[in-house]
């Protein structure tokens, strides 16, 4: 029985098949550990080996791990309520109410929102411990900056989010938060200074084309505003964010990997 | 027994106010740090055991229950628990290496920093397992918790009390007292440029690749004050202690939109020349001194700006002493080793963030001991 086991189990994993696609067998041997890790396109943003002291989960938390593994299920939870929901100020209301009605057990949205939350809440905590274990601190301060611009890009994908949904809660914060842009110096109509920017008694700033303007795409929020989020938040967000995430990983390794004492 | 829960309540209500709230949390926060008793695994336990029990005992409370428990709040109880225990790993390693470091130990990462693991199979099963727990934990949550969704957007109904989502309540929260310019635009701003300089303003080598406290205190503390204190702290009071009209409720306090609170909120510039110098003017039978507040409009012209640098004069001054004076008083006073380790353009740097920083708690304190709405109020801007 054993040895006829262990036959079945050799010729699945060291098939062709297998060998094809992960090019190496069973990992046993050292020189197929470093293999595995270089041949793997996904493995291989890590290195074949890494400090013990920082493989432990209570140094890094995996909060930056979890923060990418986060963003990773909203995309896919992402994509799929994509297909489903039209961003008009008709339809994206009811397509909220199908999307939680229509379907037996659908957990798509709760995934997706509670993901966003959590990721929101990882990305601090990461931030937190990268601050505890001085990991900025030479040569790793670059790779600090770009963490504070992942921070705030991960702020603006939950924000931009925030309204699609298209209800009270949604159109109110965005509202709330949108007003802001309003106040901004020099920038926003209603904001300190905007006032002495003037052509010949003609005021360059104002309602139709100040911050708050550029941020909703009109001066109430509305349809464009939709659209506006929509694109933001499903297409050049997650872009730039995947880019900034690429040099994070990156430096990560070219700074020496994980953080440990000299 | 009702009477003694009805008594603690009132208690709880009256010491939830931000002026106490804040008060209590940083005094006890930042003197917790110094404790090394607190971070231990009892510690860590006992913590827990208060949250969860303290929660669950006022989550009996039916107005408590119905402003906690609002749709979107889950985020809240994730930032109770996520950032406490987090806290707690933290310190407990931080404390742990600073003893080490006392009795001449290399901090307890050290004893593996020198060796090498396989990322095959260690680190990937590592973060196979952390992807399937937190996977597990997202299903529970959806299966158990319905993402909300509210009545169909109307823009003609504003809700009240209408509220950002949940991670900008503190800064909402300072809406109350700074300026939407202020606490809208240039705080982000300043939080976002400040994160940004921190790796270039902490010149200190100490700290690098391992937790401690000891050796860190001026940045550690600076940093928690601001992550913790400053906006960690604000976002539960925005969410569950402000109601319609942006009222304070205390948490066990039912939100009506009928509370009426006095706004008797006084310029500066009114306690300058209304309060103090007016009555010393008569009694000197000074005229200058008794005009009351100088009249000003809002054109540029030179008699206006000198009446509204006369208006003001006292918060102008105030403002150039914190900005100008006071960084190069301390750099030739106490903080004269930190300007001298960090040169002058750092440390200039360095301290405009600090002073900014402290200017938020300083002009809430000056709300609630003194009733201050502006430093400075000129017609163009208000601060
Ligand atoms: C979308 C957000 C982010 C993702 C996906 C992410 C991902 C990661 C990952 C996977 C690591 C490897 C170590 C670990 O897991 O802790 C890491 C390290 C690091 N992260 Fe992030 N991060 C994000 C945001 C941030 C933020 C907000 C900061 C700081 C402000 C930051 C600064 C750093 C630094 C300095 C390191 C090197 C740490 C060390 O060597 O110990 N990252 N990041």
């Amino acid at each position: 029985m054993l040895p006829l086991f262990d036959k079945i189990k050799e010729n699945v994993l060291e098939s062709q098949v297998k060998k094809s696609i992960f090019r190496v067998g069973i990992p046993n041997t050292d020189r197929k550990r470093v293999l595995i890790m270089l041949g793997n396109v996904f493995l291989h943003l890590h290195p074949t080996k890494v400090r013990t002291s920082g493989v432990k989960l209570r140094y890094t938390w995996c909060a930056g791990g979890l923060s990418f593994f986060l963003f990773l299920v909203l995309t896919l939870t992402g994509v799929l309520l994509m297909f489903y929901y039209r961003p008009t100020v008709d339809l994206a209301y009811t397509d909220m109410v199908d999307i939680r009605e229509q379907v037996p057990f659908g957990i798509m949205r709760e995934l997706h929102r509670w993901s966003a939350h959590a990721m929101v809440i990882m990305v601090m905590l990461h931030m937190f411990r990268v601050f505890m274990t001085g990991s900025y601190k030479p040569p790793r301060e670059f790779n600090w900056v770009i963490g504070v611009i992942l921070l705030v890009l991960t702020f603006l994908l939950s924000f931009t989010g925030y309204l699609l949904p298209w209800d009270q809660l949604a159109i109110w914060a965005i509202t709330v938060g949108s007003n802001m842009a309003k106040a901004t110096p020099f920038l926003g109509a209603g904001g300190p200074g905007a006032e002495f920017l003037q052509l010949n008694g003609v005021p360059l700033i104002h309602a139709g084309d100040d911050a708050r303007f550029l941020l909703i795409g009109a001066k109430e929020l509305g349809g464009i505003t939709l659209n506006r989020f929509y694109v933001l938040h499903c297409i050049l967000i997650p872009l730039v964010a995947i880019i900034f995430m690429a040099v994070h990983f990156w430096r990560i390794r070219k700074d020496g990997g994980i953080s440990g004492p000299m | 027994m009702d009477t003694i829960i009805h008594w603690l309540k009132e208690v709880i209500n009256y010491f939830s106010y931000p002026s106490w709230s804040f008060s209590m949390f940083a005094i006890c926060f930042i003197s917790a740090l110094f404790i090394r008793r607190i971070w231990t695994r009892q510690g860590l336990v006992l913590f827990l055991l208060a949250v969860t029990l303290g929660g669950w005992a006022a989550l009996k409370d039916e107005n408590f229950n119905t402003t906690l428990l609002k749709p979107d709040n889950a985020p809240i109880f994730l930032m109770v628990y996520g950032f406490g225990i987090c806290l707690f790993v933290a310190m407990m390693q931080a404390h742990n290496n600073d003893r080490r470091m006392e009795q001449k130990l290399p901090p307890a990462e050290k004893e593996t920093s020198d060796q090498k693991t396989w990322v095959w199979p260690d680190l990937v099963y590592i973060e196979l397992l952390c992807m399937i727990l937190c996977t597990v934990g997202l299903v529970v949550w959806s299966l158990t918790v319905r993402a909300p969704l509210e009545e169909p957007a109307n823009p003609g109904n504003t809700p009240n009390p209408s509220k950002a989502p949940w991670y900008f309540l503190g800064l909402q929260e300072l809406l109350v007292y700074f300026d939407p310019w202020c606490a809208g635009v240039v705080m982000p701003s300043i939080i976002v440029i400040g994160l940004m300089a921190i790796p270039y303003i902490d010149v200190n080598p100490k700290g690098n690749g391992y937790y401690c406290f000891k050796d860190r205190r001026l940045a550690i503390l600076t940093f928690m004050t601001g992550f913790f204190i400053m906006w960690n702290f604000l976002i539960p009071i925005g969410t569950v202690l402000r109601g319609p009209g942006w009222n304070f409720f205390g948490p066990f306090e039912k939100w009506t939109p009928h509370k009426v609170v006095a706004l008797t909120n006084v310029n500066l510039s009114e306690y300058v020349w209304v309060r103090w110098l007016y009555p010393m003017g008569n009694w000197l039978h000074l005229n200058w001194m008794s005009g009351g507040l100088p009249v000003t409009d809002n054109t540029l012209s030179l008699h206006n700006l000198w009446q509204v640098f006369k208006k003001e004069f006292l918060g102008i001054g105030f403002l150039v002493f914190w900005f100008l004076y006071l960084p190069g008083a301390m750099a030739r006073g106490w903080l004269r080793g930190f300007y001298e380790k960090l040169g002058f353009g750092r440390y200039s740097v360095a301290i405009f963030l600090f002073l900014t920083m402290a200017l938020v708690p300083l002009k809430m304190y000056g709300r609630w001991l003194a009733n201050l709405k502006y430093i400075v109020d000129t017609p163009w801007i208000k601060f």
